[in-house]
């Protein structure tokens, strides 16, 4: 080799040194080259490792990698909003934010708990024992639901491991008032109850997905590609009114105090389309303070909870009587001497009512009289026309719970039950029930599918009942509310009323209670052509009164008379120019079309919304007044 | 005549002499200091992003570096002759100095192997880097060679009294490595196959008894994990797994400059130490990798060479010796950051950010140089 070639000459003056160069070179040259074989296959390993974890493990080391630094964080979905008929809100979702926190990752910032319990307003004390608790988990809420505001805030403090997350907050602007109808949702967005519940599908957006990249300490480093935008919920409007909902929750819930009540429900229907437009009950509770929630109180009574209806089945078991042909409102029947043995029991009426026609049955509300009917005709045709208005059926409207009542089929009835069946007892209905089997009448025996949902136009109906039979029916149950019957506390003024009264002893323990009762009130208005039907259902009423006509009575009139006002329906009882002078005869003429096209073109057709203000004039100037309460009440 | 010269002759023709003085004059390889600055940038650049961009440390990396040169120019200058002369006392001076450490060190991260010096903390340790391989070639080079028995038992006593002294602080590392280079003096000295046999055997039957009782927990555990990382992937074996991830998931190409996920998001621990060369490797790639390494190659090579050509017995040990220590340097790094060999605190020498190593190692280089540049038939050219 060169070098040793070149050292050799050069060293070779001295002896010594020259040889231990050249031993040492001798022994260097092959030790060299293996030291440098050894050194490139080491090299060639190390480039070997490297190609290994590139090439051949990359993907799985990718892929580790990816599950240490990447997470797929979900975004909430904005919920659709519930309106009421007229776009109002019924519930809405507001973005909030959620502060959590990974303990792990605190670290030494475990000293700044301070500022956060301060911006969020929560006890310094539980913060640290609950983080203390959760030392080491990866997740933990320390308030949930804060306004964007305080979001901000608390990410202005960057503190290692806090978080925040957005959510959406349900709000109810109607609060207790619709609770039951529209139930409500968690904390997680999620539907427990009512419309909420039913309706979940289409008020639920689909989350959207994000891509984010966290690092060691789990913050959130960059929010990377969105894989998918969150889908909004859809919209929903309801057949609901609002400012009926609120004025029927508060004549109920004065009534249910008023009466020391246990509970009570009323539901308001629109007798030509079947949309309901108000459902309430009693007891309630606020859903947007979770903490006053209790099962009790949550549940949709007029769907839910089963009554016997009592007397209000007495028109219908008329009805089918006078279906047959045999009965017309002015039969004669001998109610003498105000009781009568059916099988083994003994069927009273409150008073000796002798002979009375049809429509004095109706109105003195006899048991005896309605019997006696009911028997002439058989248990088919009673039960037929009972079935045919839904009774013992769920009305269908996909509500969560909703109840079918309880009514036997008329084979399996046994000797008394014709009787029974014929004044509402032996069976149960559900407030709703009640109320549609009400506006079949309203609507000349044409029943319509209840909706919950607003409708463009009116669904087809089915009659079930002979119209002519209908209206005389109704014509007969205005009675009950004229003096002499037994409903008089659900008059109107300016409306014709047909109603019936219901007072049922609540069954206990197989038998009947002696002191316990549902109060009922179920009717329709304007009589001459109705376009609402209410029942009312008071349960348990304690405070001295319990018949359905003094407790479920004024409810009615209540509910029905601001309703009508509200609704712009024109008056078909105008009262005499003597009890509100002046105005009425004046304008009354302008009113007359409106009220005859109404009439006229009849359920079928859906009829024009009469202009806001275009019957102001008429209306009498203690309406006005109401009115004017109502409005400073908040309903608008 | 090498390139680099021949190129600034072309360029700048009226300066082609002065150059040729002035490099003369500083007794530097011009190979080697194109080689090494090369790789302190490529630690520049690498060390900015594993550090997430902290300027502070690269204005210490910068006077690291500036430090290192200096002594890299001062050492070139000074001729083997009295490196020759020094050495019994420069060995002397670092073993007193472990000792000093021994009794009255500045602990850090748990071992004991600082001594504040007031101004700078200083790692005895790295004086015996180069001082053990000088005292073993100085010692052979007054034998006769190959060594006889008690040559060969002397050299390794230079050699285990600061390895011992090394190994207590503790510093398996730097131990290893100090060894290492007294071993490949005696290797180089033409130590015969006979006794490398005998050290083998002996080292092998020495390993049982090191592990029962001359290695701390933490260390066993480092071994263990080497074996099988997964078996505790959040506690010992977690540097492993993660530098695995950063160099596999760099690819062939790599995620680019500044774009190591693992270093940036903090998952790989070191990232700008011990454990650069995964990130250089992320982001830089196979390619990346294999330009590296044949850097070092090429500084290896270079080194080797020197040595062939050293003129005397002592700087041909002294320059084989250090040339072989930095490969290991090398392959003992890449071998740890790629999970061939256990964890032991060793830089990717003149690329990781590190304290006294960097300047070391740059003191070596001017040894190097200087052996090359100051051979007797240097002057008749």
């Amino acid at each position: 080799m060169k070098p040793v070639a070149a050292v050799a000459r050069t060293a070779g003056g001295n002896n010594v040194a020259a040889w231990r160069v050249q031993m040492a070179l001798k022994f260097a040259d092959w030790r060299f080259w293996l030291v440098i074989g050894l050194f490139f296959l080491l090299a060639n390993t190390m480039l070997w490792r490297a190609m290994y974890l590139k090439i051949s493990e990359r993907e799985f080391l990718e892929k580790q990698g990816e599950m240490r630094y990447e997470r797929v964080q979900e975004i909430a979905a904005h919920r659709g909003r519930i309106l009421d008929r007229h776009g109002e809100p019924l519930a809405v979702s507001t973005p909030m934010e959620s502060v959590w926190v990974n303990p792990r990752d605190l670290g030494v910032d475990v000293d700044r708990l301070p500022e956060l319990a301060q911006v969020l307003g929560v006890d310094l004390g539980k913060l640290k024992t609950q983080v203390l608790r959760h030392a080491d988990k990866r997740f933990m809420y320390v308030k949930r639901q804060v306004t964007p505001e305080v979001g901000a805030a608390v990410r202005a403090l960057r503190i290692s491991g806090v978080n925040t997350q957005r959510e959406y907050r349900r709000f109810y602007p109607t609060g207790e008032a619709a609770v039951h109808v529209l139930g409500f949702t968690n904390m997680d967005d999620e539907a427990l109850e009512g419309i909420e519940r039913t309706y979940d599908d289409w008020l639920r957006g689909e989350p959207g997905a994000r891509r984010i990249i966290k690092d060691l300490h789990g913050k959130v480093i960059e929010t990377g590609e969105l894989i998918r935008e969150a889908r909004p919920g859809n919209d929903l409007t309801l057949s609901i009114d609002r400012r009926l909902q609120y004025l029927a929750y508060r004549e109920l819930k004065a009534a249910v105090q008023l009466n020391m009540a246990k509970a009570g429900s009323a539901v308001l229907l629109d007798v030509r389309t079947g949309e309901i437009l108000a459902m309430v009950n009693q007891p309630s509770f606020n859903p947007n303070d979770r903490g006053s929630l209790r099962p009790n109180l949550a549940r949709n009574r007029a769907m839910i909870d089963n009554f016997e209806p009592g007397s209000t089945m007495k028109p219908f078991a008329v009805a089918a009587a006078m279906q047959t042909g045999k009965y017309t409102s002015t039969t004669p029947i001998d109610t003498h001497p105000g009781y009568m043995r059916v099988d083994r029991f003994t069927i009273r009426d409150h008073n000796n009512y002798g002979l009375l026609d049809v429509t004095g049955v109706i109105r003195k509300s006899s048991n005896v009289g309605v019997t006696k009917m009911a028997m002439s005709i058989g248990p088919e045709k009673l039960w037929a026309l009972y079935d045919a208005l839904g009774l013992g059926k769920a009305p269908g409207t996909g509500f969560p719970g909703e109840s079918s009542g309880r009514m036997l089929h008329y084979r399996d009835w046994s000797g008394s039950d014709i009787a029974t069946h014929a004044y509402g007892y032996g069976m149960s209905v559900n407030t709703l029930q009640l109320a549609r089997a009400y506006s079949v009448i309203a609507h000349d025996g044409v029943m319509m599918p209840v909706s919950f949902l607003r409708l463009e136009q009116p669904p087809a109906g089915e009659i079930v009942l002979n119209p002519a039979v209908a209206h005389s029916v109704r014509t007969m149950m205005e009675e009950v509310v004229k003096r002499g019957g037994t409903g008089t506390k659900a008059q109107v003024m300016g409306y014709r009323v047909a109603g019936k009264t219901g007072t049922a002893h609540k069954s206990q323990g197989g038998g009947y209670a002696e002191d316990k009762y549902v109060a009922v009130f179920a009717g329709m208005a304007p009589a001459s052509n109705p376009r609402l039907a209410l029942a009312v259902m008071i349960d348990e009423p304690t405070g001295g009164s319990y018949y359905g006509g003094q407790v479920a009575g004024p409810v009615f009139a209540a509910i029905m008379d601001e309703a009508l006002r509200t609704m712009n329906v024109p008056p078909d009882a105008l009262p005499e120019p003597d009890v509100v002078p002046g105005v009425m005869s004046v304008t009354a003429p302008n009113a007359a079309p409106n009220v005859a096209s109404g009439a006229a073109q009849g359920a079928a057709v859906k009829p024009a919304q009469p202009k806001a203000g275009a019957n102001v004039a008429i209306k009498p100037a203690a309406v006005v007044a109401v009115k004017d309460s109502a409005t400073q009440g908040g309903l608008h | 005549m090498s390139p680099w010269r021949e190129k600034m002759g072309s360029t700048m023709a009226g300066l082609r002499v002065d150059e040729g003085v002035l490099l003369r004059w500083l007794k530097l390889d011009p190979w080697l200091v194109f080689a090494l600055l090369l790789l302190l940038g490529v630690g520049a650049v690498t060390v900015f992003s594993a550090s997430h961009q902290n300027m502070a440390q690269m204005v210490s990396l910068g006077a690291r570096i500036g430090m290192g040169l200096v002594l890299m120019l001062v050492m070139a200058r000074i001729p083997p002759t009295v490196y020759q002369f020094w050495t019994p006392w420069l060995f002397a001076v670092g073993v007193v100095l472990l000792l000093a450490v021994e009794l009255f060190g500045h602990v850090g991260k748990g071992a004991q192997r600082w001594l504040d010096l007031g101004f700078m903390r200083f790692q005895p340790s790295e004086i015996l880097k180069l001082a053990v391989p000088m005292m073993a070639a100085w010692y052979l080079s007054l034998r006769a060679l190959p060594p006889r028995p008690l040559d060969i038992l002397a050299t390794l006593l230079i050699i285990i009294v600061p390895v011992v002294l090394i190994m207590l602080q503790p510093d398996l590392g730097t131990s290893i490595l100090v060894a290492a280079a007294g071993m490949f003096v005696l290797f180089l000295a033409g130590l015969s196959w006979k006794y490398i046999t005998a050290f083998a055997v002996a080292l092998a039957g020495l390993i049982p008894l090191m592990w029962q009782f001359g290695l701390h927990d933490y260390q066993r555990q480092r071994v263990l994990t080497l074996l099988n990382p997964e078996a505790d992937p959040l506690g010992t074996g977690y540097h492993i797994i993660q530098s695995k991830i950063a160099i596999g998931s760099g690819g062939v190409s790599g995620k680019g400059w500044l774009n190591s996920t693992q270093s940036n998001l903090d998952f790989l621990p070191e990232g700008h130490t011990d454990f650069i060369f995964a990130v250089f490797s992320e982001e830089f790639g196979l390619v990346g990798v294999v330009v590296l390494l044949s850097l070092y190659l090429f500084i290896i090579l270079r080194g080797l060479y020197i040595a062939v050509q050293a003129p005397t017995v002592y700087g041909r040990l002294v320059a084989g010796s250090l040339s072989l220590s930095f490969f290991v340097y090398v392959f003992v790094n890449t071998g740890m950051v790629t999970g061939l060999l256990p964890v032991v605190g060793v830089p990717l020498p003149l690329v990781s950010y590190g304290g006294t190593a960097m300047v070391t190692l740059m003191a070596g280089f001017g040894m190097l140089m200087s052996i090359h540049t100051h051979r007797p038939f240097m002057a008749a050219r």
